[in-house]
């Protein structure tokens, strides 16, 4: 019987509270305006062999450091290393909810895509290809609605596969533009022997160069605390492994 | 089909307009960003407040309501036209 | 290039950024950034995702246009705060009553219980006319109109219609220096002050969310609606006497009172950010999501159960001790008269100028730990001083306020004291854990009061003036 940490990451009002308490059976107040949920919450819940602590992130737009909640998440994701990122998507708002997902895949490959409110989408006359999303994206994506309860066993089974290492994941790496890539091919390897494998390179690299002042200090902050430990996995996006 | 650069705050009922430009700085610029805001992006002119302010747009499949003072320094060319 | 530094101390993560300023070279990374990502997204959408019906999207355009329109966007928000409150009244009506009649009964037997073990009359006196009578009354008074006020906030809530008002009257928000999630959190104001204060957090830059903070008070919380509901119905309904005729006038009786709360809310945070809370209103986006069908019976179920568990707990950790400490007051006499009559006596030709009498004030004063006392201990106060009445019907009270002399003046004042006064205990410990700030905690008491007392000093001098009453 072992222990996971799940993280769950979304946009605001995607339902990713409803999910949280149906899993965890804590009492939350759910309203149907964004920007709600303001502390993060901790949780626990059982599936099958297994015990997670579910950790409810801030709902947010991005992890660029653009508010508070923004980097109670980010930081949370980098540093706390959870053993799967639970990112919640809504299924009628598909292309800005990406934007999260994407951004989550930067940094970590643990994370399973939970796309839901798919009732909702489908009472709108939306049609999801979950395996084409699957694909491009390199983690599974599983469909559910909290609300109904329906698809969470297999969004389960997805987080245990993840969680116990049954799948390793190849998510889906962003190219940027020339100039971009560039700064990045040159930042990577020096980022890497500052502050070792722990951590992405590619993306510290990222937000250096967009001159991300509070991940600075957060990676300040963090190391002072701590020894650099092995890595939890190994950061592999495609060609640009470094050794 | 081109044409020049308004304001959003300007644009008509129902119309769509690609973004252009975004002259805003700062936190809200970042904001605006990842709520799809971006150059390139079309966008559509839903319907002001019943006092005149903010305007709703709709924008990568979400509805955004923004203030005059943030609308006014978004800039796009009006690709849709207007609904009858 | 620089020679990178292989040691793990913290200087190097500093020459990385200057490096990476440098490699990044000024220039609209950010937007590059984000429009890489936009681009992938849309990539993955359009491969993906498919519109069957696009007509279907539109049916949250349609009601959207309409319910944020220019001719109807304002009308309908009134009409449905003003169901709202038509709901609560008429359906807590006959919930009230009954409950009441309960309680009446039972205290029946306690009393017949003292006797037969002939328990002291003071022990009665505390136990029951006391504790006992302070926490049903709250219970019979309170209970219904919350659970039917609650659940159906938490269906607009839920179906989505908050983010609307919020962008209707935006505009108003932000011309008196306020926040647009000031909409919000003041709609929260309407269940309990106490939470909504903690709900601010919404709002990021501190002066708007001391405004939002400041004046979240002058909506009514469900702590004070029943002496709202109580007082209009009795005397602002007039001549009429037919059911629905009064439950109409007293829905709009208490639509005024809101709108008074929320005229005062955007003047003084139009005055605050004027004066001591001086700034430039902070960027606002605000999403409108698509409406949804709220699971019916889900949230009022789940909403009923956890406000009544509220309320008997806010009864008998508030309402006992002060039912208590009332009782005492009323009972222990001194020099000839009872402590309650002094304190009485002394506060009246303060609360005279404002068009009611010591025993209003007394209540507001005893019930600063919540506003759901107020009226009991005022009852209380009333019964102990002067010949007891037995409580069996809406009928009585107004019997007994009128036999203490109140005309619609003091009814009117007293709700306009209500809505306006200082909020409550736990409100302001709220307020002063979320501001850490002692001053800010006083100034959230002080404020309030200073407007209740103008107000109401205006009104009563105004209505003598004109020998309306």
């Amino acid at each position: 019987m072992s222990h996971f940490t799940v993280a769950f990451a979304g946009n605001p009002n995607t339902g990713k509270s409803t999910l949280f308490n149906l899993l965890t059976g804590m009492r939350q107040h759910t309203g149907n305006w964004a920007g709600k949920t303001v502390i993060t919450a901790e949780g626990e819940f059982k599936h099958k062999d297994h015990t997670y602590l579910a950790v409810d992130l801030p709902g947010t737009y991005s992890l660029y450091s653009n508010s508070a909640d923004e980097e109670a998440a980010r930081d949370y994701i980098i540093f706390e290393q959870p053993d799967v990122t639970l990112v919640v998507l809504d299924a009628t708002s598909l292309e800005r909810n990406l934007n999260l997902a994407l951004q989550v895949l930067e940094i970590t490959g643990r994370a399973v895509v939970c796309i839901n409110l798919i009732d909702e989408a489908r009472k709108l006359g939306i049609d999801i290809n979950l395996k084409r999303i699957s694909k491009r994206l390199g983690v599974p994506v599983v469909a559910i609605s909290a609300r109904n309860k329906i698809g969470i066993e297999a969004l389960l089974d997805q987080v245990e596969r993840v969680a116990t290492g049954a799948f390793t994941a190849q998510p889906l790496r962003i190219t940027y533009n020339e100039e971009i890539e560039r700064g990045i091919a040159e930042l990577t390897p020096l980022v890497e022997q500052t502050i070792g494998s722990k951590y992405p390179a590619r993306w510290i690299a990222l937000r250096l160069l967009d001159g991300d002042d509070s991940l600075l200090t957060s990676l300040k902050e963090n190391m002072k605390n701590k020894e650099l430990p092995e890595a939890k996995e190994v950061i592999g996006h495609g060609v640009t492994a470094y050794h | 089909m081109s044409g020049a650069s308004i304001p959003l705050s300007e644009a008509a009922k129902g119309s769509t307009l690609r973004i252009s430009g975004i002259e805003v700085q700062g936190v809200l610029r970042r904001r605006l960003l990842d709520l799809g805001f971006v150059v390139g992006n079309a966008v559509e002119v839903l319907r002001r407040s019943p006092l005149g302010d903010p305007i709703a747009f709709r924008v990568s499949n979400t509805t955004i309501a923004l203030r005059r003072e943030e609308s006014s320094l978004i800039f796009g060319e009006v690709i849709g036209g207007v609904e009858a | 290039m620089e020679s990178p530094h292989i040691t793990k101390g913290l200087d190097p993560l500093d020459s990385l950024l200057s490096t990476a300023k440098k490699l990044a070279d000024g220039g609209a990374i950010r937007d590059e950034i984000v429009s890489g990502i936009y681009g992938v997204s849309a990539g993955i959408c359009g491969d993906a995702v498919t519109y069957r019906d696009k007509k279907k999207l539109n049916s949250t355009y349609k009601l959207d246009n309409i319910v944020t329109s220019k001719i109807w966007g304002f009308p309908i928000m009134l009409a449905i705060l003003g169901i709202v409150f038509w709901i609560t009244i008429a359906g807590a009506n006959y919930p009230s009553s009954w409950l009441a009649s309960f309680f009446g009964f039972i205290e029946g037997y306690l009393t017949a219980g003292f006797e037969a073990i002939h328990a002291p009359a003071w022990l009665h006196g505390v136990l029951v006319l006391g504790l006992y009578r302070g926490t049903s009354w709250v219970i019979s008074v309170m209970l219904p109109p919350m659970m039917i006020f609650f659940p159906v906030f938490a269906l607009l809530e839920n179906f989505g219609y908050l983010p609307r008002v919020a962008f209707n009257m935006d505009r108003l928000f932000k011309k008196s220096g306020g926040h647009g999630k000031q909409a919000l959190t003041m709609s929260m104001g309407f269940g309990c002050n106490a939470a909504a204060i903690l709900s601010t957090r919404i709002i990021e830059s501190p002066r708007e969310r001391m405004l939002a903070i400041l004046t979240n008070n002058f909506v009514p919380c469900n702590g004070r609606w029943p002496t709202l509901i109580l007082l209009s119905s009795l005397f602002m309904a007039g001549a009429a006497t037919t059911g629905a005729l009064r439950t109409l006038t007293t829905a709009s009786v208490l639509m005024g009172m809101v709108l008074i709360g929320i005229i005062v809310t955007l003047t003084v945070s139009w005055v605050m950010s004027k004066t001591a809370l001086r700034g430039v209103p902070t960027h606002y986006t605000l999403e409108l999501p698509p409406y949804r069908r709220p699971q019916i019976w889900k949230t009022i179920l789940i909403s009923s159960k956890d406000k009544s568990l509220n309320v008997l707990t806010r009864a008998i950790v508030v309402a006992a001790p002060a039912g208590i400490i009332t009782w005492i007051l009323g009972n222990l006499f001194v020099g000839g008269d009872s402590v309650l009559n002094h304190m009485a006596a002394f506060f009246d030709p303060f609360a005279h100028m404002l068009g009611m009498d010591g025993f209003i004030i007394m209540a507001f004063i005893l019930g600063l730990p919540a506003n759901e006392i107020v009226l009991p201990i005022l009852l209380m106060g009333y019964m102990s001083s002067g010949a007891m009445v037995d409580i069996d019907s809406l009928g009585s009270i107004k019997d007994v306020f009128l036999s203490h002399g109140w005309t619609w003046l003091t009814a009117l004042n007293m709700m306009l004291f209500s809505l306006l006064h200082y909020p409550c205990g736990t409100t302001l410990v709220n307020i002063y854990k979320e501001t850490k700030s002692m001053k800010w905690a006083v100034l959230s008491a002080v404020i309030p009061l200073g407007i209740a007392i103008g107000v109401t000093f205006a009104v009563a001098q105004l209505a003598r003036l004109f020998g309306w009453v």
